[in-house]
């Protein structure tokens, strides 16, 4: 059905307005996340830059900030890896390839890849903050005479949350150093158990020569930024992805107000240095 | 391979021990190795020893009539394993496995007891060290039970066995009528940076 906009001829105005996509496919990654692929109905491609997010919404129920988890610098459809934990993201979880849900963005702060030209890169993801990372991989990979050492430190619940498993193993064919360990282990795993912060010593880059780049739940990210910088990463050069309760994603709103940032302008991704001491406050 | 005597000074388990110390530690250490699914020690028996991997990688895994076998822990080259050869009743409380081929260094903790008791200086020192050992263990340990990875108000898969047991045991007063807080379900957005 033609939306209000196309049958009166007019376009939408302000940044607030959806766009429509529809689902072109899905993956189930674990038994809780999942991916949708999303093609635009107006058929124009929405530009990213990794780290960035878009807020999505599933008419009806509500709109969620998620992390774009495509490639950003091959042509196709947008990719969200998200986790089934309230009512919108179940809601997107029951979409079927067809269906039609909408788009706002992109917005907020990328990781600034090419900063790390000439560095080597450290990606430490932790759960499904593997999902905003990948974006970031994907640029390095694209340009990776530019970089030094790339390394992917990554750390979860349990073998079953692994995600990306068959991309993890291309990744490590194209001589990234990729170190999984997760929170707990069946008999059957044979990889490592225990902190993804006990993974930063034995990974082989040069801290004083290195970008890193840190998604995962804030405590995860504290005390692997603290980890970094213990092993001689430079604190400017370890930026972190925060999440905040996003709702305009234009600054307007100030529900992801953190202090003097607005998390969806001046954020997601940020400098530790400049959140180092926020992220130790409590109930801020 | 380096000597026992080459490989100890370097590591810094071992940092804080002079010459003549880091001696009677190397007369009490052997090299020993361990093929896949092979048990360093098990839990409940004496704790006689110690190690530090060198190569290779060891599970630490706890039993429980709950959870079955669970991995809680593993270590990896240079990692120390054990600490309760130090410390009365002297038993393991989990069982270690090697997961690859292991190689390892093993120390017999009675003779370094004995040692311990004789020179207080290197009992000090040595006990500076397994606190390490413990204090990151147990950290590690603090923090996963914050379950980071788990959604809103789940808990560590440890718990959840003891947790379901304690619910069950406050089901039987509510059924006979007394209140119970039960479950909330904070309405949480994806968990991670959108």
């Amino acid at each position: 059905m033609p939306s209000l906009a196309e049958r009166q001829g007019t376009q939408p105005v302000g940044a607030l307005v959806p766009r429509l996509f529809r689902v072109a496919n899905r993956r189930q990654d674990t038994a809780d996340t999942f991916t949708m692929m999303l093609e635009p109905l107006d058929g124009v491609a929405l530009d990213f830059v990794p780290g960035q997010f878009t807020m999505l919404a599933a008419f009806g129920v509500g709109q969620v900030p998620i992390s774009v988890s495509s490639d950003a610098m091959v042509d196709g459809p947008l990719c969200h890896t998200i986790r089934d934990v309230g009512p919108v993201t179940h809601a997107l979880s029951r979409t079927s390839v067809g269906d039609v849900v909408g788009v706002r963005g992109p917005y907020g702060t990328g990781w600034d890849v090419a900063g790390g030209e000439n560095l080597d890169v450290v990606l430490v993801a932790g759960g499904i903050g593997l999902a905003p990372l990948r974006p970031a991989m994907l640029e390095v990979l694209h340009h990776r005479q530019r970089y030094g050492r790339v390394v992917l430190l990554y750390g979860t619940r349990s073998p079953e949350d692994v995600l990306f498993a068959d991309e993890l193993k291309r990744w490590e064919n194209l001589g990234v150093e990729v170190l999984i360990t997760v929170d707990y282990g069946t008999p059957a795993w044979d990889g490592r158990v225990g902190l993804v912060t006990t993974l930063i010593k034995r990974a082989g880059f040069d801290p004083h020569s290195s970008l890193a780049l840190v998604c995962g739940p804030e405590v995860m990210m504290r005390f692997t930024a603290t980890a970094l910088i213990e092993r001689g990463v430079r604190p400017e050069r370890v930026r972190v992805s925060l999440e905040r309760n996003m709702r305009c994603g234009v600054g307007l709103c100030g529900h992801c107000q953190y202090r003097e940032l607005f998390i969806c302008l001046d954020g997601p991704v940020l400098p530790y240095a400049r959140v180092a001491d926020l992220l130790g406050t409590r109930e801020l | 391979m380096r000597t026992i005597e080459q490989y100890l000074p370097e590591h810094p388990f071992f940092a804080g021990l002079d010459t003549g110390a880091l001696a009677i530690v190397c007369g009490c250490a052997t090299n020993v190795s361990f093929a896949p699914g092979e048990f360093l020690f098990r839990q409940g028996q004496p704790a006689n020893q110690f190690f530090v991997i060198r190569r290779g990688r060891v599970a630490l895994q706890i039993h429980g009539p709950a959870v079955g076998t669970m991995v809680v822990d593993t270590a990896d080259a240079g990692d120390v394993v054990g600490w309760s050869w130090l410390v009365p009743p002297y038993h393991w409380l989990f069982d270690a496995r090697a997961v690859e081929p292991t190689g390892a260094v093993s120390f017999d903790g009675e003779c370094l007891r004995g040692k311990c008791e004789e020179d207080p200086r290197l009992g000090y020192q040595l006990m500076k060290s397994v606190s390490q050992v413990m204090l990151s263990r147990l950290t590690a340990a603090r923090v996963r039970l914050l379950d980071v990875y788990g959604k809103a108000n789940s808990v560590s898969p440890l718990l959840s066995p003891l947790l379901a047991e304690a619910e069950a045991t406050w089901a039987r007063p509510r059924q006979a009528g007394a209140t119970h807080p039960g479950a909330t379900n904070a309405g949480a957005t994806n968990a991670e940076p959108g």
